[in-house]
Formats: structure tokens, C-alpha cells, sequence
């Protein structure tokens, strides 16, 4: 090309029209942003601004299933609200009686906790929130609730519903906060066999009835319908909530993990009230420890810092 | 001059408000993946018919305010709608001219253009999603941009 050149033409840098310059600047901008945002967590004040900016627009696409589900409780038959009330009577009245034997459980767990010197058990705080209907995903599991910051909502932090765990949240912002459920194909969560304290790591399939335990050996002790709880270790759940229940176990010869699934504990895809949970980890948790399960949790859990 | 400035600016944030809405309107699972990209039709067509109301910047700010909505990584819609508003700027005079179906083919390659540049962040920032799904919606909103362009055309021609 050079001997093309005219001698003495002087080398001209390729034109780049004013409209290039714009998307490529706006482009550079964006990547700047996204670097920023997804590396340093840097933007806590515009993501703030932003997502109360969009708030009115995400609760105005909610108001139509709030407006029908108010008119359909006002509209409610007599005989169903007292067909409801008989119901709940009756699960009131069976929670008595289970909270009597939880009481004196509780106060005899603390007094063998101080017969071991162990550290008192986890201090709790509920919050009910309600899920608002917006779509934020089609493909990922995720789901807006209407507490913010300005209720003391964080990231990272557990929710569940009256089942069991459903996920934990992934952005908090003034008014709303995002929440990863447990079936998102990106989480995972230490999980443990109730029957005999197995540790597992517990994964979200896409699929809100289903998740994986790819991690067990052929030989686990596994059976269908164990109970999974958190195992508490990773430092977002609390020990001992149930999870789900084993839904399958494939043995094959062939390979050496079983293949294992669970059905989720909560009503991951109807819910339309969960609960956030605060709680203080009885155990501070090794921050560079390999090898532990804990490591497990924390190399997805890195990953979810921002969806 | 100026009123006949400002109507356009006033539907091009109506029509892009109401695609952002629409972007996040409670579906059915079964509809839900084939939900097409109302807002990014919005910009692509802006920036087709009134490169001057819809600039870059316009679309810039539509991609942020769509990745506040989702609360997905700030930036990646931003990134993804500016190369589709650039490629669109950029041959909007021979896209015009197209016939309808011709239109809809383009309008096809620019939605693919855009589920992969989202396609590929993903995978840089760890999420990777390779549910075949995703791919879906620029063959939906393919569909749609005969009915949507006769829409809009009807809506700003009145305004």
C-alpha cells in the first residue's frame, strides 16, 4: 500500500464520521460502567437514584394484580371467608400447641448451650414483603420485592416463606430489592441431609420445582424424601431451614456422582408474600479457607454479587 | 418549529416509557420467553424514521433505564442498544427503502445483534445462560415490526 502512496502524501488517519465517534464513545462509557459496577460495587449512590427512579414505573406495572386481588378479597363469599377462618383456627390452634413444646425445648437448649459454653443461638428479626408481579427475566429466576434499603434490607440476605428457604437477595435499593430465588440456574447454596448431617451443595436447575445435587458420590447416603436443611455454613442462611425434600436418586454405574434432585420446600414460583430474615451468624467465617464447603458457596455466591 | 420539535419528543418518551413497561408486564411462563423486546423496537424504529428525535444518546439512556428496571449490571442494554442505534443510524436511508419483509429480515438481524452482545456480557460477567430460549425473542419481534411500524407511523403521523 505504501507504494501507492503518492511520494510525499502525507499519511491521512482513517475518517471517523461524528455519529462513529458518538456510539463509540457512548459504547466506552458503558463498558466503564459496567466495569465499575460489576468489579468495584462502586455505584451504590447512581444504582440508588436509579432504581428509585424506576420504582414508580415497576409498581405501576404491579397495580393491575394489586388492584384484582383487592377486589377479589373484597369481593370474597361469606362462606369462603368462613371456610378460611375455620382453616385458619385450626392451624392456629396446632401451632399453639407445637410453640408450648418449642418453649421449653428452646429454654432447655439454652441451658445446654451454657452447660457448653457455646454461643447463644441465632437472634432473629422477620419482615414480611410482598413479591411484585414484574418480570424482570424470563430466563432467570429472579423476583422484585417492595422492601428497600430504607426498611434495612442488604445484600445477601435470606428469604424465606412459609415452607422454607426461597432465595436471597441480590440488590438492595431504596424502595425495592432484587431477589435470586433458589432455583436460578447461578445459585447454589450449602445445604445438608437432615437424617444424617450430609453436607451438599444444593443448585438451582431453571426449573422452580427442581434442584440439582450434583456433588454427591455414587455411595452417598441418600435416600428419596430426606428432608434438606441449610447447613449454615457460607454465612447467608441461617442453620436448619428446610430447603426441600430428595425427589431423586439415579445410582449409575458408570458414573462416579449419583444423580440426585430435590423438590424446593418453598412455593418458589406462586409466592406472593416472603418473609426477610435478619440474623447474626453464630460463627465468623473463614474468609480464604479452600477446601471447605464454605469456599463451595462462596465461589457462586461471588459470582451472584451482581446479576 | 419548535411545536413541531417538540411532539415527536413527547411520543418518542411516551413510546418509550410504555415499552419499558410492557418489557415487564406479568406474562405467562409459555409467553414470557416469547415476550419480544418492545423497548429496543422503540429505539430501532426512532432511529429509523427520525434519526434527529432519536439520536444515540436517546438510546443510551433507554438501555440504562432498562438495565435500572431489570437491575441487571448498569451498562449492558446501554451497550447493546448503541450498537444497534449506531448500525441502524448508519444505514437507516437504505433500510427505508426496503420492502416490508426485506425490513423485517433486518430488524431480525439487528435483535440477534443485540441477544448476543447480551449473550456475551453475560459470559464475561459470569452469568451464562445458554437456554436456547433466548433467542426467541428477535424472531418474535421480527414478527411484529410490520404491525408496529404501521403503528407508530399512524401515531406520529397524527401528532
Amino acid at each position: 500500500m505504501a507504494a501507492l502512496r503518492e511520494p510525499g502524501a502525507r499519511y491521512a488517519p482513517p475518517r471517523i464520521s461524528a455519529l462513529g465517534l458518538r456510539a463509540i464513545v457512548l459504547m466506552a462509557v458503558s463498558i466503564g460502567l459496567m466495569v465499575v459496577d460489576h468489579r468495584q460495587h462502586e455505584l451504590g449512590a447512581i444504582r440508588a437514584a436509579m432504581s428509585a427512579a424506576v420504582w414508580p414505573l415497576q409498581r405501576l406495572v404491579h397495580s393491575p394484580v394489586a388492584a384484582w386481588e383487592s377486589l377479589s378479597s373484597a369481593l370474597a363469599s361469606h362462606r369462603g371467608l368462613l371456610a378460611q377462618i375455620e382453616a385458619l383456627r385450626s392451624s392456629a390452634r396446632e401451632n399453639d400447641l407445637k410453640l408450648l413444646r418449642l418453649d421449653s425445648i428452646a429454654q432447655e437448649n439454652a441451658r445446654l448451650r451454657k452447660l457448653l459454653n457455646a454461643a447463644p443461638a441465632d437472634a432473629e428479626r422477620v419482615q414480611a414483603a410482598i413479591v411484585l408481579r414484574v418480570d424482570l427475566d424470563p430466563l432467570r429466576h429472579r423476583v422484585l420485592i417492595d422492601r428497600g434499603t430504607t426498611d434495612g434490607v442488604v445484600r445477601g440476605q435470606p428469604i424465606i416463606d412459609a415452607g422454607g428457604v426461597v432465595g436471597q437477595t441480590t440488590n438492595a435499593g431504596p424502595m425495592a430489592s432484587e431477589v435470586i430465588l433458589l432455583s436460578d440456574p447461578t445459585h447454589a447454596m450449602p445445604v445438608q441431609i437432615e437424617r444424617n448431617g450430609l453436607r451438599t451443595i444444593a443448585i438451582g436447575t431453571g426449573d422452580a420445582s427442581r434442584l440439582a445435587l450434583p456433588y454427591l458420590p455414587r455411595n452417598a447416603d441418600v435416600q428419596v424424601d430426606d428432608r434438606l436443611v441449610s447447613s449454615g455454613l457460607g454465612g447467608v442462611f441461617p442453620a436448619g431451614l428446610p430447603v426441600g425434600r430428595i425427589a431423586e436418586v439415579r445410582r449409575d454405574p458408570s458414573q462416579p456422582l449419583a444423580i440426585v434432585s430435590a423438590t424446593p420446600a418453598a412455593a418458589l414460583d406462586r409466592d406472593r408474600e416472603v418473609l426477610l430474615l435478619w440474623y447474626r451468624p453464630r460463627v465468623a467465617l473463614p474468609v480464604n479457607e479452600p477446601a471447605t464447603p464454605a469456599s463451595h458457596e462462596a465461589r457462586p455466591k461471588a459470582k451472584e454479587r451482581s446479576p | 418549529m419548535t411545536d413541531r420539535q417538540r411532539t415527536p419528543r413527547l411520543t418518542l418518551v411516551i413510546c418509550s416509557l410504555l415499552g419499558l413497561l410492557l418489557c415487564g408486564l406479568p406474562l405467562p411462563r409459555a409467553l414470557d420467553v416469547l415476550r419480544p423486546d418492545l423497548l429496543l423496537l422503540v429505539v430501532i424504529w426512532f432511529a429509523l424514521m427520525m434519526p434527529r428525535t432519536g439520536g444515540l444518546v436517546y438510546a443510551w439512556i433507554a438501555g440504562l433505564s432498562l438495565d435500572a428496571f431489570r437491575g441487571i449490571v448498569l451498562g449492558q442494554n446501554a451497550l447493546a442498544f448503541v450498537m444497534v442505534a449506531y448500525l441502524v443510524h448508519r444505514f437507516h436511508l437504505r433500510i427505508r427503502m426496503f420492502p416490508l419483509l426485506h425490513q423485517s429480515l433486518v430488524v431480525m438481524s439487528l435483535l440477534w445483534v443485540y441477544q448476543f452482545t447480551l449473550f456475551w456480557i453475560d459470559g464475561v460477567t459470569g452469568h451464562p445462560l445458554t437456554d436456547w430460549a433466548r433467542w426467541l425473542p428477535a424472531l418474535t419481534g421480527a414478527l411484529l415490526w410490520p404491525v408496529f411500524t404501521g403503528l407508530l407511523g399512524r401515531i406520529t403521523a397524527r401528532g
